[in-house]
């Protein structure tokens, strides 16, 4: 598996996605926004989280215009894998890669905490080492988390079976509990929780692993 | 522009004596500029020179086998071994935070972590230990959730973990909330770098955001006692930007990497001034800045401006000047100012030009070598009076009231606003002791802890200084941790009256004495003074950080209890209840002497923790609040039960020292018990954790009831 971790001025989880893909083998190339071009043959882009350009104007929306981003648009139009997390999910509503927006959290505070979510689907290569309905507690933290959709969208998102995760106790006001979205034809995840923060047995909670581990099995032969 | 007549006002506004000018006009021998005058105060203030407390921090040990950096330069450092090294400090934010907490919080923050990465080490944890006054006065509420915001809005953005802090209210502080702000980096052992400049005629470059007329005169803001003027002294607070701070970090790191420095000084208090004195007094050279160079946000900026401004985010660097092509990359890239400003040169003078003239002209290495040095009158603190009979009180009555109380509650509305889990390394996160962080890549484990009890140090400063440093060194024992050294971080009111003196000379006693015996050296530090409003100072709080290795995963000791797990306390139980938590909370009594600290029984009851940590499943150190505290966080934490034998306060909530609550399971109680009686170490059982009840003696209350007290009462009462 091939992947790119994009990095802007001000991500800060960029290492951590790095260092969990390649984990589970993935050779992960780190891409620096100014670049016009994706590597050749890169499989999964991953947006990391972090204040990507300060969160200046609205986050995400400076680096949803970056050259990388371009870049990712047309990886994603070919049908390429893309992962955003935290921030990354901001900057793939900001590019409107994936619906909705990321408004500020509800209580109007930054949240950091593990978080209970269930897995509400394993029809991607990002839950495909879940079974849906399972539950995991995965890390949280950010200020603008508060998904949000219009009805039409949630109800579409809803049919076609595109929520990824639910939290189990909603800590920013986000629509119908989500935490996270598939895209039209499921290759494009976008997520508030750190999955990347839950992967390493050491730290004391893997529930994260799978994950990875469900990403690497599908593109492992690609 | 002309610049303004020096007169007597314009003198003490800058903070200085009469003597104190006296001896510049011996030293120049002519009347300053405005500009030179504006440096003197920038240089000779209590905040940067350290004039009240230099004769009485020179006592402190610094030394040890493990410390590669002691204090003097922008942060210590200490050696982890396999050719890693640990660099932290922790610094004050006081005054600013209390003007304006928002941005006083995040430029602490700020300033601390650049601090670090300026030595060449990436920062991977960050602490807080915050004071503020009592929850019902008129600002408290505000000066809360304003500086944990500034915290957390700098940190989080950063990108750095914060894995642990304090948190206490006492109306003492109502006047002048304390901001203490910690920051620990890694680096390569042969990769450190260092403020000396060296080489003649070598370009100093300017790195970073521009500079704009915020923070003039801040350090000597810092210096200051408040009065009712403090709203005026708003524009002296620096603006944050933690955007700026990351992408200079990660460019001074790349930069590090060309070989193009050849040494760096981060632009903390005093800005330019003290960032090029520094480097050219360690080097023995002269600077000359030419000032029409410096990268300037506003207009028409003033010499004097430009040497004051505490604009944030800045560094000062002398560079290899064959590299000077690599190194603008690197800033280009981040999308940062990249100037060069000046020059180092041969003759002793610190040269400032602007606008074509000599605004001035001074002796460099007489700027801080002269700079005054005070032996402050002082006087000991009196003997502090026996306690007089404390009644017995339901035990579950006491917990409660301590749990209801800011100090002693959760600090969860706190830490859930930081975030403690960027970088992917966070082993422990705040709420249970010290936090842990994974050295990256490797097996070994850091513990970081903040530790002090300022009802100790007014009582009895010397015993406090040292219950300081013990308790940091128990909260790392506790993770299975080495204590490897310490960082400290003093704040007291008015050093000029004898009895706030006295307080400082006694608590640096205590905790010269307790880094001696525990081996835990100081290596880097600050002394912020003055913190004092209409003649009312703070208590004294001299705020111990300290780092902790744990070498690998197996030595850890975790800190969540199983059910059926037996409790033991390793240390004696006397039942100390001078200056105790539920004295003040409960009877709202501050009396009594500070419990003891027998140094040799906290290094060997620690040494004990250690060498069996295999047979222990959690450890805490006890500490405010006693064993019924400690034992209600750890079932807390866990969600089981506990059942305590002892129901007479004393046993429960007295605050004896080098003192830890263990849990293991009931065989592995033996063990410890039979290799506690062979080391001499005192150990007794005090009850089980178990079930879903707190029990007390003879009374209970349901743990489900008293986890919601513990983890509503900090908002109930401070937002």
């Amino acid at each position: 598996m091939r992947a790119a971790v994009i990095v802007f001025p001000g991500s800060n989880c960029d290492r951590d996605m790095a260092v969990a893909l390649r984990a589970v083998g993935a050779d992960v190339t780190m891409v620096w926004h100014k670049d016009a071009d994706l590597p050749d043959g890169v499989d999964l882009v991953a947006v990391p989280g972090g204040f990507s350009f300060g969160d200046y104007l609205r986050c995400g929306a400076i680096a949803a215009q970056s050259a990388v981003t371009k870049a990712l648009v047309r990886h994603v139009e070919r049908g390429g894998y893309a992962l955003g997390v935290c921030n990354g999910f901001q900057v793939l509503t900001e590019a409107q890669i994936l619906p909705g927006a990321l408004l500020m959290n509800a209580g109007l505070k930054y949240v950091c905490k593990t978080s209970p979510l269930r897995v509400e689907t394993s029809e991607s290569i990002f839950t495909q080492g879940y079974n849906a309905g399972s539950e995991i507690a995965i890390p949280i933290a950010h200020h603008e988390g508060n998904y949000t959709v219009d009805d039409d969208t949630l109800s579409r998102l809803k049919g076609d079976d595109r929520v990824a995760f639910r939290y189990l106790e909603n800590p920013n006001g986000a629509t119908d509990d989500i935490a996270g979205v598939l895209s039209e034809n499921r290759r494009v995840l976008g997520m508030m929780p750190h999955p990347e923060r839950a992967a390493d047995p050491a730290l004391g909670n893997a529930d994260g692993a799978a994950f990875f581990r469900g990403i690497a099995e599908a593109l492992v032969a690609a | 522009m002309q610049e303004p007549a020096l007169t007597d006002d314009l003198i003490t506004a800058h903070g200085l004596s009469p003597d104190e000018y006296a001896s510049i006009l011996d030293i120049i021998g002519r009347e300053p500029t405005f500009t030179e005058l504006g440096i003197f105060s920038a240089m000779w203030n209590e905040h940067c020179s350290y004039k009240s407390s230099k004769k009485w921090l020179r006592t402190l040990p610094t030394d040890g086998p493990q410390v590669i950096c002691g204090p003097g330069e922008n942060a210590g450092i200490v050696d982890i071994g396999d050719g890693q090294a640990v660099v932290f400090k922790m610094e004050s934010h006081n005054h600013p935070s209390y003007i304006e907490p928002y941005q006083g919080a995040a430029t602490g923050v700020g300033g601390i972590l650049r601090d670090v990465f300026t030595m060449g080490a990436r920062p991977v944890a960050a602490m807080n230990a915050l004071s503020f006054g009592e929850p019902s006065h008129p600002k408290t509420k505000s000066l809360v959730s304003g500086v944990v915001a500034g915290v957390g809005g700098y940190g989080n953005c950063f990108g750095v973990p914060t894995v642990g802090g304090e948190v206490r209210f006492d109306p003492a502080y109502n006047g002048n909330c304390l901001v203490n702000a910690f920051a620990a980096g890694l680096v390569d052992a042969d990769k450190i770098f260092y403020s000396a400049a060296s080489g003649v005629g070598m370009p100093v470059v300017y790195l970073g955001a521009k500079t704009g007329r915020d923070g003039v005169g801040g350090a000597t803001m810092a210096s200051a006692e408040f009065d009712d003027t403090i709203e005026e002294k708003r524009p002296t607070v620096q603006v944050g930007d933690p955007f700026t701070e990351k992408r200079l970090m990660e460019a001074t790191l790349e930069l590090m990497e060309t070989g193009a420095v050849i040494s760096i000084q981060d632009m903390g208090a005093a800005g330019l001034t003290c960032s090029a004195v520094e480097m050219g007094d360690k080097g023995g050279l002269g600077i000359k800045l030419k000032l029409d160079d410096v990268p300037q946000r506003e207009e028409n900026m003033t010499a004097y401006e430009m040497m004051l401004s505490e604009s944030q985010e800045r560094m000062l660097m002398v560079l290899k000047p064959e590299l000077e092509d690599a190194a603008r990359a690197v800033f280009e890239k981040w999308d940062l100012d990249f100037a060069i400003v000046g020059k180092t040169i041969a003759e002793d003078r610190f040269l400032i030009e602007h606008q074509g003239r000599v605004m001035a002209d001074l002796p460099l290495s007489k700027l801080s070598s002269t700079a005054p040095e005070y032996d402050r009158p002082w006087e000991p603190t009196p003997q502090a009076d026996d306690l007089t009979d404390v009644p017995q009180i339901d035990p579950i009555d006491g917990l409660r009231a301590l749990i209801s109380d800011p100090s002693y509650a959760s600090k969860e509305w706190v830490y859930e606003q930081y975030d403690t889990q960027v970088m992917a390394d966070t082993v422990r996160t705040p709420g249970l002791g010290a936090g842990i962080i994974r050295v990256h890549g490797t097996d070994k484990s850091l513990a970081f802890t903040s530790d002090v009890t300022p009802r100790y140090v007014v009582a009895n400063p010397v015993e406090g200084g040292k219950q300081a440093v013990a308790e940091a060194y128990r909260n790392l024992t506790a993770t299975g941790a080495t204590p490897l050294a310490t960082t400290d971080n003093l704040n007291f009111g008015n050093p000029e009256k004898p009895s706030i003196m006295g307080q400082f000379v006694g608590a640096i006693q205590g905790i010269g004495e307790a880094v001696a015996a525990l081996d835990m050296p100081i290596v880097s530090g600050n002394v912020s003074l003055y913190n004092e409003t209409d003649g009312a100072a703070i208590l004294p709080t001299p705020t111990i950080g300290a780092v902790g290795l744990i070498s690998s995963a197996d030595d850890m000791i975790g800190g969540v209890v199983r059910d059926g797990h037996a409790a033991l306390v390793v240390g004696d139980t006397i039942g100390h209840l001078g200056r105790s938590a539920l004295l003040s909370v409960v009877f709202n009594r501050d009396e009594g002497d500070a419990p003891a600290v027998d140094l040799d029984a906290e290094k060997r009851n620690g040494d004990f923790i250690r060498a069996n940590a295999q047979w222990i499943t959690a450890c805490t150190d006890l500490s405010d609040g006693g064993l019924a505290l400690a034992a209600f966080e750890m079932a807390e934490a866990a969600g089981v039960g506990i059942i305590l034998d002892a129901d007479d306060t004393p046993t429960l909530f007295g605050e004896d020292q080098a003192r830890y609550l263990v849990a293991c399971s009931l065989d592995k109680a033996e063990e410890l018990m039979i290799a506690a009686a062979q080391a001499g170490v005192p150990i007794t059982s005090v009850g089980r954790f178990t079930g879903d009840m707190v029990k007390m003696g003879t009374t209970s209350a349901p743990l489900a009831e008293l986890s919601d007290l513990y983890r509503s009462s900090f908002a109930a009462a401070v937002v």
